[in-house]
């Protein structure tokens, strides 16, 4: 897999810095949490990695290629996809619906097949196809007909991710994935963080809850005032006293 | 019967309109003030192309078609990229501009003295004199606008349409370039308008300017909104009822300017109520920008 690395990162916000000179470079595989406090950076990083703001300064690499100025739908194409820390999903239409936007190069997203159903058709059985299978790895097969607005949190929370994965992604960018959500979904989710990292898939999550990061994390990156000040194994980086006074006391 | 004839072939034109529209306001999410400039791209094009040219209606349809996609290229590609409130503006800009292009533009356009003369569609050989021929000929536009709206929004292309008027950072996280699918949906939107315009002038074979202001494209979204957005039969709904209705005036008895001054308060006494009592509309899926 290539590996997504980023330079000199730079993001002022109204006078307020948020990331001041981050170079990172992530793991190829595993799962990798990013912790810190409010206000460390770790989501305004993310929306960097993936297009959704620009840095001030510094450059974002995918591979050898540089990413910092591609729109986000480029970047998703590459197979860095993500969820964010607020719900994004459509809620007024079917759950499948939500997972089939989600999936890569259909013929019937161009107008002309759109119009005269080309290829329309089978594309859509086989895209069915795989948001069921989707759905069902995380337990939502029998909701794909209900509307994504009436699922609960945690269930939607559970969508966002399906979505995620029906881009093709092999890179997954979570933000608070767990958050908010109740303690037996969130061990499910952690359960599926684990499956997705024995499939191959680098799995990067920005959290809160330490009890979760010890659980799934086999790395994790600490940042505080918008930037990287330790970077290593759990076991190493959560007990050091430096890092337990910065964010964890 | 011709007056009624007459009714329904506004009915079928304003369904053609409103159709077109609700793939932007209803499926996408995006309002657009300009189309009343689209639907006068596609009948002057066909005019001029008609009247002075000796072109015939089909290929003057499909060139004002075409005129009203290119142009629609003009508002969507700068302002689609910035926030809806932007577009919103910059498709009144539009709307301004073209008009006063229509008014203004006399060696082209004859300007306020509009074009008189422009003749009856000749389909295949066979002209179309009667007004039941224009109610087949009108109802032909209407279903096919209607049909290629239900095409595009029924697969994946209007999946990825809904996802943008929900949440446009959404489907730019699913690797959708928003950006493209809006200014495809504008194009074919202001191409269906402009197809309607078309048919306007060889009806009435006469436009000016007047019928082509910011004032008739906030009829047509107000028949999206009534109809119902998002829906397959909201636009058709919304054209018959905002185009019968007020004609229910002109049997009161009262004079033509009060009559007219009437109409305007009756669209803007019905908009309100349906705010109030079914933001939906009649027949629609989503409420107007719920």
């Amino acid at each position: 897999m290539e590996i997504l690395r980023c330079e000199n990162l730079r993001k002022t916000f109204n006078g307020s810095q948020a990331l001041t000179g981050l170079s990172l470079e992530l793991p190829t595989s595993g799962i990798t949490a990013i912790i810190g406090p409010n206000g460390a950076g770790k989501t305004t990083l993310l929306n960097i990695l993936t297009g959704f703001i620009q840095p001030d300064d510094g450059r974002c690499f995918f591979g050898c290629r540089e990413i910092t100025r591609l729109p986000p739908h480029r970047i998703v194409r590459l197979g860095v996809g993500r969820t964010f820390q607020d719900l994004r999903l459509t809620l007024q239409v079917s759950v499948l619906e939500n997972v089939l936007v989600a999936c890569p190069n259909q013929r019937g997203e161009r107008l002309l097949p759109a119009l005269l159903r080309v290829g329309v058709a089978a594309d859509d059985v086989r895209n069915q196809a795989e948001a069921i299978r989707l759905l069902r790895f995380v337990g939502l097969e029998q909701k794909g007909e209900e509307l994504a607005g009436e699922l609960s949190y945690g269930q939607q929370k559970l969508l966002t991710l399906v979505c995620c994965l029906a881009t093709g992604a092999q890179i997954l960018l979570l933000d608070e994935p767990v958050a908010g959500i109740h303690p037996e979904m969130a061990a499910r989710l952690l359960d599926l963080l684990r499956e997705l990292r024995d499939t191959g898939k680098l799995v990067v999550f920005v959290e809160h809850d330490i009890a979760s990061v010890r659980q799934v994390a086999d790395s994790v990156i600490v940042m505080d005032q918008g930037n990287v000040i330790a970077q290593g194994p759990p076991s190493e980086i959560l007990d050091r006293p430096e890092i337990i006074e910065a964010y964890l006391a | 019967m011709n007056y009624l004839l007459h009714v329904v072939v506004l009915v079928g034109l304003y369904t053609c309109l409103a159709a077109s529209l609700d793939l932007l306001v209803g499926q996408t999410g995006i309002l657009s003030l300009a189309h009343a400039a689209f639907y006068g791209f596609g009948a002057y094009t066909s005019a001029i192309l008609s009247v002075r040219l000796g072109v015939p209606f089909v290929y003057g349809v499909v060139a004002g078609m075409a005129v009203a996609a290119l142009l629609s290229f003009v508002v969507s590609l700068p302002s689609l990229r910035v926030h809806d409130d932007y577009f919103v503006l910059a498709t009144f800009a539009f709307q301004m501009i073209s008009f006063n292009i229509l008014n203004n533009w006399t060696a082209l356009t004859r300007g306020p003295l509009g074009i008189a003369g422009i003749p009856v569609p000749v389909i295949f050989g066979w002209s179309i004199r009667s007004r039941f021929g224009f109610v087949a000929l009108t109802a032909l536009f209407a279903v096919f606008a209607c049909v290629v709206v239900a095409r595009i929004t029924a697969g994946p292309f209007g999946r990825v349409l809904r996802a943008i008027r929900e949440d446009e950072v959404f489907a730019q996280a699913l690797g959708k370039n928003t950006l493209r699918f809006k200014v495809v949906a504008f194009a074919v939107s202001a191409a269906l308008a402009a197809s309607a315009g078309s048919l306007y002038a060889h009806y009435i074979t006469y436009i000016d300017p007047k019928s082509f202001t910011v004032m008739e494209s906030i009829l047509v979204i107000s028949m999206v909104i009534i109809g119902g957005a998002g829906s397959r039969w909201g636009p058709p709904i919304g054209a018959a009822v905002l185009v019968t209705l007020p004609e229910a005036l002109r049997f009161i008895g009262l004079p033509d300017p009060v009559a007219a001054n009437l109409r305007q308060i009756f669209y803007g006494t019905l908009l309100i109520i349906m705010m109030m009592f079914r933001p939906r509309g009649l027949a629609g899926r989503y409420a107007f920008k719920e």
